[in-house]
């Protein structure tokens, strides 16, 4: 009677063990599949250009020939926009809501924050090309045109969506978690780093400087890492403002296009095999460069902090 | 006593905390422009129509977006019945029972396709399901959606599992109560409301994504009557007007842009202020 009710329980652990095992691993079997699906799909464009497919810049359904490179560029070219006016900003928000905020306006603000990561992509994405891009047109990119007009890239004529407007939605997009997790890591630099520097007289700022962010420096640059992981993919937002042109222009002020928004922008508008395949030929190319790139942040994240900081969602 | 920069240095003190201030507005700023833009642009469309009457044919005036409001609703029904007992479950695994070197493969995996552009997921499910299909269908949509879902929910249901004293347990399994039961009557129900947290923001996160539904839920201009067919969602048709050059489709898409950023940040809210004292700092 004993022995049957053990092997009853025994036989009930047993099959609930491997229907939990069975629903961890199809995170492998998912990240399988989009290798798998996206390889299969690209398969034509890969046989026909090959390598080539990565440095061509041509981009013409009538002919049938397809290149990556203007929307290689596009992608890194925004991104690398977006984290140059996020990160100062994110950066010194992290400081202000650990170290220097009255202690009542923290909370609200990292409330404000979450809620700002809550917006859905096609909501930024019309609100830019509704309200901030034509306010950009009027105000913003005139002067910037006037005062740099001997630099190359503010050359050429502003129609309104363009590189700089993508790039400013992206840094809208990327603030929140940059922000969120070089908090995370600023709250995991421990106490007696701000102790010490207090004892030695400084100042609140150059404890923050000195003792704090100095410590904290490999943890924020794996903030940022996954804040570009980010950027390269985001879709709609980008595809709103961009303006959608198979080109790369080295100016700020022309229309162009990533990887994202292209696939986006193209998908179903597509004809022939070569032209799908060469879409997802560019998802696969935009897989690759995220999941190096994630998992640079993960890594730059888990050696700084052991495993208690983990990356929000 | 004073040093001869001491004066310098505070003036630098307050400084940063000027400019470090003024980052926090600029970071602000966005969500409550945005705000105000979508009310001030789409409340005045919003009326009893746009909530019970499907699209008018392009020129005539009125109509709603009832169709794609039940539509996202059913994607992410649709969305939930897949991700929601995968990721739970798999939380499950990684907190009550895998080893160190397979909970870290998983993470790993996980975090992975936290990772993965949500257009990249449309065009996976693509082809695994809309050629094989021969066309777009609600049940692309919703499972592209569930996939995406699975890691949020599968690494937020792990984290509140952890939460749990390792004493709720051990009580447990001392009375005898096997150990699949201890879990699912003890733990899981102590960490249920973190639990359903973390389901509700992984649906609001969902709810409004467009990329993945581009080519998989395709949208409809009236309703599905089967899960085979093309769906409309809310996400989709604010981008598919607000691309278009009317006037009148700018108008609808500004009120259903509204409605769709009321109903995200509303379960984001209730969640957050729900959650908050309980697990605060912790999640």
């Amino acid at each position: 009677m004993m022995e049957q009710k053990t092997a009853g329980i025994q036989f009930g652990d047993r099959i609930f063990k491997w229907l939990t095992l069975l629903m961890a691993i199809t995170v492998f079997v998912l990240v399988g599949l989009i290798g798998y699906e996206l390889f299969v799909g690209s398969k034509p464009a890969i046989h026909k250009f090959g390598w080539h497919f990565l440095i061509s810049s041509d981009w013409d359904p009538t002919n049938d020939v397809y290149g990556a490179l203007p929307f290689i560029l596009g992608t890194l070219v925004s991104s690398f926009i977006g984290l140059i006016i996020a990160v100062p900003i994110s950066v010194a928000t992290a400081v202000y809501l650990t170290e220097l905020a009255p202690l009542w306006l923290r909370q609200p603000l990292v409330m404000f924050i979450e809620l700002l990561a809550a917006i859905p992509s096609v909501i930024l994405g019309f609100w830019g090309l509704f309200v901030m891009v034509p306010w950009l047109h009027k105000y913003l990119f005139p002067p910037l045109r006037s005062t740099f007009e001997f630099l190359p890239v503010f050359k050429g004529t502003d129609y309104g969506p363009c590189m700089l407007a993508a790039g400013i939605i992206l840094a809208i997009m990327i603030v929140p978690i940059i922000t969120s997790i070089s908090r995370e890591i600023l709250r995991s630099v421990p106490p007696i780093q701000r102790e010490a520097a207090y004892a030695l007289g400084a100042t609140r700022w150059e404890v923050t400087r000195i003792a704090v962010l100095s410590y904290a420096k490999k943890g924020i640059f794996g903030a940022v890492i996954l804040g570009l992981g980010r950027a390269l993919g985001e879709t709609m937002a980008v595809t709103m403002v961009i303006g959608n042109a198979p080109q790369f222009v080295p100016s700020l002020f022309q229309p162009g296009s990533t990887l994202a928004s292209w696939i986006a922008n193209q998908f179903t508008e597509a004809i022939g095999d070569l032209f799908y395949s060469s879409l997802f030929e560019l998802g696969l190319v935009l897989l690759g460069v995220t999941v190096l790139v994630n998992i640079l942040a993960q890594l730059m994240l888990k050696t700084f902090a052991g495993p208690s900081v983990k990356p929000q969602h | 006593m004073t040093a001869p920069n001491h004066k310098w240095r505070q003036f630098k003190d307050v400084l940063m905390q000027i400019i470090t201030f003024i980052c926090a507005v600029l970071v602000i700023a966005p969500l409550v422009l945005v705000f105000y833009h979508l009310v001030k642009l789409g409340f005045g469309s919003l009326n009893l129509d746009f909530f019970t009457h499907v699209p008018k044919a392009l020129g005539e005036k009125g109509g709603g977006m009832a169709n794609a409001i039940v539509g996202t609703f059913i994607l992410i029904g649709e969305a939930a019945i897949v991700g929601v007992p995968i990721g739970v479950l798999g939380g499950i695994y990684l907190s009550e029972y895998g080893g160190s070197k397979m909970n870290w493969g998983i993470r790993f995996a996980a975090d992975i396709l936290n990772g993965v552009p949500s257009i990249t997921w449309g065009v996976v499910v693509y082809g695994l399901m809309v050629i094989p299909m021969h066309g777009s269908s609600a049940l692309a949509g919703g499972v592209v959606l569930g996939m995406m879902m699975i890691p949020l929910v599968m690494r937020t249901s792990e984290e509140v599992l952890q939460l749990v004293p390792p004493g709720y347990r051990e009580a447990s399994l001392a009375l005898g109560i096997s150990k699949w039961r201890t879990i699912l009557q003890i733990v899981v129900r102590t960490a249920l409301k973190g639990i359903i947290t973390g389901v509700l923001l992984a649906l609001a996160r969902v709810a409004g994504e467009t990329a993945p539904l581009l080519f998989t839920a395709f949208g409809n201009l009236g309703w599905a009557h089967s899960l085979k067919e093309p769906i409309a969602a809310m996400p989709l048709l604010i981008y598919n007007y607000a691309t278009s050059p009317y006037e009148d489709w700018h108008r609808q898409a500004w009120a259903g842009a509204l409605v769709l950023l009321l109903l995200v940040l509303f379960v984001n809210i209730v969640v957050r202020v729900m959650t908050r004292d309980r697990f605060k700092n912790k999640i």
